[in-house]
């Protein structure tokens, strides 16, 4: 149990799929002048993230990992076939997403024109492959967490896409420099966004431990932290 | 350019600055991001893209006629993601540790919204080699914003550019180091990344004016 929850807050805060890892930048971007469609497309990624990502999880674990192939008898135990995972993710993805596209067109014509090409879309939008792709190289364990990574993370996208489609509607009155307007202020509040999720990190260490290394944040200050081992070993080699 | 007519030769240009992929179309910004904290996984990147791009872009246009319109998207995404598959199994034997630092955005290049976006906007509509040439133009476009991110990024993140030691050295306070300097790790940072192109887009759009957006 615990670590379903550990995982679900993990990915909504720390590992936050734009402000992390910037996956699904694109249609973050573009659909976010709005609040009432950066709503519809949300929704539409967790959706499509909580089914793509089990099926994945089931693909890789039965097919594609090392060994996958096992349980089909003894002579395919040494098969490897992850090197054709792109290839099924984006499948399971591309039928998922258009399985969406007509539940949407059928129950909500409005929601459907509104966000008009976006919704096929959401087959190249990195959060759901990245989802996938994420889900395999973290080795989640069970099918369940990997459902639960799935709805936390398009959670966490969620709640990234509505944050900036509720400040750009502010910012409409605001004074901003004329060649920052529109996508340049974007990518700056963005950012600063992303600086305030970084004090996220300590939140499942209590902040005094440090965290494990999960993301590219975590890889890069791995790195830093080398250096800087590296630059003291050569100070005290210099006091020497 | 006797090699290039006139019209060709504005494929290639247009999106180094006017229509850029990343700044102007507002496609592939997600890989383009995550990347940059290093200047030579930039430099891979884009060429994996050049490479992805190109190929595929003549691809498509081949079959733009057989294609039914219905399944293209399938389709496209078939032709990319054995393109990347390729890219990614020639960094896995020829430049293991760089293909580690990229993780998955290698197979992010799918989804990689330039690709997508030029084969709907210009190869299912163009002959092989125009699409050829759009192809490598966008690419290079991308590549040359991402160069941009990352060269500023590993220069005043950590004082180096490819990894060597560019701005002298931090612990015998010659160089930049002497006149006060600290490397600032929050460049490698994300965020920083976003912040960088933000300025990016700033500078471009003061200097052309009919960009601006209202």
């Amino acid at each position: 149990m615990i670590e379903h929850i550990e995982l679900f807050f993990k990915s909504i805060f720390i590992d936050n799929m734009v402000f992390a890892v910037f996956l699904g930048m694109c249609s973050y971007l573009a659909v976010s002048k709005k609040v009432a469609t950066a709503v519809g497309l949300g929704a539409a990624v967790i959706f499509v993230l909580a089914i793509t990502v089990p099926l994945n999880w089931l693909l890789d674990q039965y097919l594609l990992q090392p060994g996958a192939l096992s349980w089909l008898g003894e002579e395919y135990v040494d098969y490897d076939l992850s090197f054709l995972s792109f290839i099924m993710f984006i499948a399971t993805i591309a039928t998922m997403v258009q399985l969406v596209e007509i539940v949407v067109e059928k129950f909500s014509p409005s929601l459907y024109n509104s966000l008009g090409i976006f919704l096929p879309l959401i087959a190249v939008n990195c959060a759901i492959l990245g989802g996938s792709l994420f889900m395999q190289s973290r080795e989640i364990e069970s099918l369940g967490l990997a459902f639960n990574y799935g709805v936390s993370s398009g959670i966490g996208w969620f709640l990234a896409i509505l944050a900036i489609a509720a400040i750009r509607e502010k910012i409409r009155y605001s004074n901003v420099p004329a060649p920052l307007r529109g996508l340049g202020i974007t990518f700056i509040i963005t950012g600063l966004m992303g600086i305030g999720f970084l004090s996220f990190g300590g939140m499942l260490t209590g902040g005094d431990e440090e965290g494990e290394p999960t993301t590219e944040t975590a890889i890069e200050v791995e790195k830093i932290k080398t250096e800087e081992a590296k630059e003291l070993a050569d100070n005290t080699k210099i006091i020497e | 350019m006797g090699l290039l007519s006139k019209k060709d030769a504005k494929l290639i240009t247009d999106p180094l600055a006017d229509n850029n992929p990343i700044t102007i179309q507002v496609l592939g910004i997600c890989s383009a991001l995550a990347i940059t904290a290093e200047l030579k996984a930039s430099l891979v990147m884009g060429i994996a893209v050049l490479f992805v791009l190109g190929i595929g872009n003549v691809v498509i246009s081949l079959m733009r006629n057989i294609i039914p319109s219905k399944i293209r998207i399938i389709v496209q995404l078939i032709v990319v993601a054995a393109l990347v598959i390729i890219v990614d199994q020639v960094l896995k034997a020829f430049a293991y540790e760089l293909s580690k630092t990229l993780s998955v955005f290698v197979g992010l290049i799918i989804t990689n919204c330039i690709i997508m976006g030029r084969f709907e906007a210009f190869a299912l509509g163009n002959g092989p080699w125009k699409s050829f040439l759009d192809g490598i133009g966008n690419a290079l476009g991308y590549a040359i914003i991402l160069i941009i991110v990352g060269f500023f990024r590993e220069l005043l993140g950590s004082g180096t550019l490819f990894g060597i030691p560019v701005l002298g050295d931090p612990i015998e306070k010659t160089g930049v180091y002497s006149i006060g300097y600290e490397n600032n790790g929050f460049m490698l940072m994300p965020p920083m990344a976003l912040i960088v192109v933000g300025l990016i887009i700033w500078i471009q759009r003061s200097r052309n004016k009919a960009l601006i957006e209202d």
